[in-house]
């Protein structure tokens, strides 16, 4: 057999020791319960596995998750396709076009057959028999269904695979369809944003190669590692929000002074992500920083809650006075939007479970 | 499925030649008013999806018995429907929508929509606010563009499995013998080779799995093969950090944030809370990344492009309408709210039937200029010989295949381009298919004969000792693409320094506010707004009634390219391009790619407007 570069190989070129990987080998065994031998097991899978395929389809889409996610900074993403997974068909870059690009498709469900991830970027619209996604001469719906057959698990890129995004926004007029929708029985990692972040794509690629198991994930089905808290939570401008300072309008006093966009119509406080923390870019900014409120593209249906400059706009200013998370929790009164309980379900839980409930 | 769903489908396959299809076709073909001559008696070629662009494409074509091409059918294969989505929100709002047209050329809908709403409410913006606007869009120009020529169409030129065979020494020698690029020791290739090798032998070739690796349409030695392949790496680093200046000033990218009336971010570069905005240190990072693109467009790009084009520059196929009819709308004013020519350091104008020395103008508001049509595309029109100007269009879906059509409707194996055939529509200027994008911007520019357009194209057909005729073919739209990279690199330069001198001179402002409430806005008016996209020209057409959007249109750049036929016969600029190309093996499909990428398609932006039944959307009254 030619020479792998395993995952191994990958992590002592980049500068791991010896030393460190048998650590990391002995952590990882005993935070899966493997017991003392787990270790080995897992040093040794991880010396000798082959990357993990992954086939990346678009359906309804912009492309802006796989521009998102080629701007990763850490890891770059050349490291993750050259080195980490095995990224064999992706409409985007891939080499191959027409029957030599669908080839690849069909070996890869017989070769891998219940070990590659499946990545869906975009999503089937359902009207015209399908056909306003067409993909070499079929609907995309089917394609879609057919390499869901035999995936190891589903990645949903981005609101269009996770919510239905700007396509199925009313009237949605090609019934542009959440691929939750249409496949049942995978478990279906939803990792939303317009697009997400590009660091949270490849946390959640390499988080699924580096452990070897999917990662926790919310009600919604979102992992928890980067969705669990909302942008107002850790929004550097939440200390003018508590002390009663908003911008009154574009290019105002206050809009110089950096302060809070609440009543410009930020959806900050209704929006689960990663953006205040992680930021945009190799954390260069994220929308709130450059002065723009967040349109909540991360949030289901986000399209129809209303235009994005007035929604939040009419409520009473808040005084110094009052208590933050009393404001946060009026605030997201507002819009009616519920704290999201999370499931205590680990994703490995999930991967072998062969119904899962997606529907909440 | 099976394998045979595969091969039934299967892209370049070749199957026995079809009924003839186009009205009147006889062995010798049928001429088509716009020069070319159609034959679909040959073997049928699929390519099926075209990969390497945005969104989704098919192109069928037909090869004589010496494999050239004969005949060509480009198809739209999604439709999105995001303008009927837009109507009856609120105009402030549709740029977030319209962004989301197109990913790649993130952020171009977003200025085209603020401009069309602007130009419908009366808004002047802030000469700070257009400085930052221009940095945004030629960002986004460099970006797309080398992208675009690195990792969506340089495989069609650079065969990756041959850099395995080359001598890291002699690739630094050839290497250091075209730029100063320090990217360039012998060791340095000496270790990407290791590990492209281990990568190969891996078995495991990811995205470079079933190229057409060997095939003889590749002409590059094994030296600059890995100078390429290096650079494809290089630059897949590097256009990461151009994006930069849409997140500094517009939050995020793909997708930064923009706003009507001016740019979200406001200045402040002295007083308390500068922190938190536009202040020294994020002007400092803009400066940073322009001096950065500036040096990878003169050391890496321009440079590839010549390498490249030396061993290719036989090979001048794909000139399709780029020397007939070519279309630009202008772009990047000078000074804020003036766009007429003479500000737009883009050109605009139109040029037919290969006559460079008379140049259109250019209106979009008028109804006898830009139309669109549908005889051949999955839309229905009361009369489809008659186009319709996009402020009064009308789309209502038909998807049907034609009668010589193979397959079902939801299992197509063969076209029939008779009949309707794709979601694009059909726009012609004064009733003409034009080519748009970089190379029609260039040709406009060299036709006015205006030395920043004329000199660097003169100067690389002389380095590359080929005649200006040559600048009409696939590899004249790859030229024109990296010319136009490193101008707009340039440009940024000048933008920049720009908006540092108004901000010294104390002009802060960055938003016009005074219109911003809809119960200022008349209650019913309508606007244009215009760009030059990567891709080429881009418009949106807006109308408002009672403070909500009640008609959008967008005519695109791949609505230009890809279009199908019209009703006078006329083939599109991606058919165009095909036609007379000779394959080397219709099996491998290099050369189809070739061109068809030498237009950078966006599918995802080609999309139309409908009612959600397919109901005629409504007219309205215009003041």
């Amino acid at each position: 057999m030619a020479a792998i570069e395993t995952f191994y190989d990958v992590i002592r070129r980049q500068g791991v020791t010896r030393r460190s990987f048998t650590k990391f080998c002995s952590l990882t065994a005993a935070s899966l319960g493997m017991g003392p031998i787990g270790a080995a097991k897992v040093a040794n899978a991880l010396e000798t596995k082959e990357r993990t395929p992954v086939i990346w389809m678009h359906g309804l889409e912009c492309t802006c998750c796989s521009e998102s996610f080629i701007r990763s900074a850490h890891p770059l993403v050349k490291d993750v396709v050259l080195s980490m997974i095995s990224l064999d068909y992706d409409d985007t870059i891939m080499a191959a076009a027409g029957h030599q690009a669908e080839a690849i498709l069909l070996e890869t469900k017989e070769k891998y057959k219940g070990k590659y991830i499946l990545a869906v970027e975009g999503n089937p619209p359902l009207n015209e028999g399908g056909m306003f996604c067409i993909d070499g001469g079929k609907p995309f719906v089917e394609k879609l269904k057919w390499m869901a057959e035999d995936a190891m698990a589903i990645i949903a890129w981005g609101a269009c695979a996770s919510w239905g995004c700007v396509q199925a926004a009313k009237p949605n007029p090609t019934q542009a369809t959440p691929i939750d929708k249409v496949i049942h029985d995978k478990p279906i990692i939803k990792v939303p944003g317009c697009p997400p972040i590009a660091e949270v794509m490849t946390g959640v690629v390499t988080y699924i190669t580096t452990f070897g198991r999917l990662p926790e994930l919310d009600r919604q089905g979102r992992p928890n590692m980067f969705y669990s808290q909302r942008i107002h939570d850790k929004c550097y401008r939440r200390p003018h929000f508590d002390a009663g300072q908003f911008v009154e309008q574009w290019d105002d006093e206050s809009a110089r002074k950096g302060h809070c966009l609440y009543k410009m119509g930020c959806k900050g406080p209704t929006t689960y992500n990663a953006c205040s923390t992680v930021r945009w870019n190799g954390g260069v900014s994220f929308p709130i920083q450059s002065g723009h409120g967040c349109i909540g593209c991360s949030e289901e249906g986000f399209w129809d809650k209303g235009p994005f400059y007035e929604r939040l706009t009419n409520i009473h200013q808040f005084g110094v006075e009052r208590n933050a998370d009393e404001i946060g929790l009026a605030a997201a009164g507002v819009v009616g939007v519920a704290v999201v309980a999370h499931a205590a379900a680990t994703a490995v839980k999930r991967i072998v479970s062969k119904n899962n409930d997606h529907s909440a | 499925m099976t394998q045979q769903r595969i091969s039934r489908n299967g892209a370049a396959e070749v199957a026995p030649a079809a009924a003839p299809a186009v009205a009147a076709t006889g062995s010798a073909g049928v001429d088509t008013p716009n020069g070319f001559r159609l034959d679909n008696s040959g073997k049928r070629v699929v390519v099926d999806p075209v990969t390497r662009i945005e969104g989704h494409l098919r192109v069928e074509v037909n090869v004589d018995s010496d494999n050239v091409i004969r005949n060509a059918v480009s198809t739209g294969t999604m439709w999105r429907g995001i303008e009927v989505i837009l109507k009856n929100r609120d105009p402030r709002d549709a740029w977030a929508f319209t962004e989301r047209i197109c990913g790649v050329c993130t952020g171009t809908h977003a200025l085209t929509s603020v401009r069309a709403v602007e130009d419908a409410l009366g808004i002047a913006i802030p000469e700070n606010a257009n400085s930052i606007r221009n940095l945004m869009q030629l960002a986004l120009q460099v970006h797309d563009h080398i992208v675009h020529f690195y990792h969506l169409h340089a495989l069609d030129w650079v065969d990756v499995v041959s850099a395995l065979s080359a001598d890291p020494k002699a690739t630094s020698a050839l290497a250091q013998s075209i730029s100063s690029w320090p990217l360039s020791s012998p060791g340095y290739y000496k270790d990407l080779q290791t590990r492209l090798k281990k990568f190969v032998e891996s078995g495991q070739l990811g995205p470079f799995k079933n190229g057409y690796w060997g095939s003889k349409a590749y002409r590059l030695p094994p030296e600059a093969n890995l100078m390429a392949v290096a650079h494809y790496l290089e630059a897949l680093d590097f256009q990461k950090e151009i994006v930069k200046i849409h997140t500094i000033f517009g939050g995020k990218n793909p997708h930064p944030n923009w706003l009507v009336g001016g740019v979200p971010c406001a200045i402040n570069i002295d007083g308390t809370g500068a922190v938190g905005a536009i202040n020294m240190e994020r002007l400092n990072l803009v400066d940073s990344i322009i001096d950065q693109l500036i040096e990878f467009n003169d050391k890496v790009y321009i440079p590839d492009i010549m390498a490249i084009g030396s061993f290719y520059k036989d090979w001048l196929y794909g000139g399709g309408l780029s020397g007939k009819s070519v279309l630009a709308y202008g772009d990047v004013p000078e000074h804020a709210n003036d766009y007429t020519d003479k500000n737009l350091l883009l050109p605009r104008g139109a040029i037919i039937n290969g006559k460079l020395d008379e140049i259109h103008p250019v209106d979009h508001r008028d109804p006898e200029e830009i139309q669109e049509f549908v005889t051949h595309s999955w839309y229905k029109y009361g009369d489809e010989t008659k186009g319709l100007h996009p402020w009064d269009g009308v789309t209502e879906p038909h998807y049907e295949l034609g009668p010589n059509a193979k397959g079902t409707k939801t299992n197509i194996i063969e076209l029939d381009e008779g009949g309707k055939y794709s979601w694009i529509k059909a726009p012609r200027w004064r009733g003409h298919a034009m080519e748009v994008g970089p190379l029609a911007r260039w040709v406009v520019g060299y036709a006015q004969g205006k030395p920043q357009f004329k000199e660097p194209v003169e100067k690389v057909l002389h380095d590359l000792g080929l005649p200006t005729s040559a600048l009409f073919s696939t590899l004249g739209r790859t030229a024109a693409r990296a010319l136009e990279s490193q101008w707009a690199g340039y440009q940024m330069r000048h933008f920049f320094d720009k908006l540092i001198a108004n901000i010294k001179a104390g002009d802060l402002a960055t938003a016009n506010v005074e219109k911003w409430e809809p119960k200022s806005w008349p209650k019913e008016t309508k606007g244009v707004g215009f760009t030059e996209a990567p891709r080429g020209a881009l418009a949106h057409w807006i109308k408002i009634k009672d403070g909500k959007i009640d008609n959008y249109q967008c005519v695109v750049p791949t609505t230009w390219n890809g279009s199908p036929r019209d009703p006078a016969g006329n083939i599109g600029a991606f058919e165009a391009s095909l036609m007379n190309t000779p394959m080397v093996d219709p099996a491998q499909p290099l050369e189809i790619l070739r061109t068809i990428h030498s237009f950078d398609p966006c599918l995802a932006c080609s999309t139309h407007v409908m009612s959600e039944d397919g109901q005629e959307m409504a007219k309205v009254q215009v003041r």
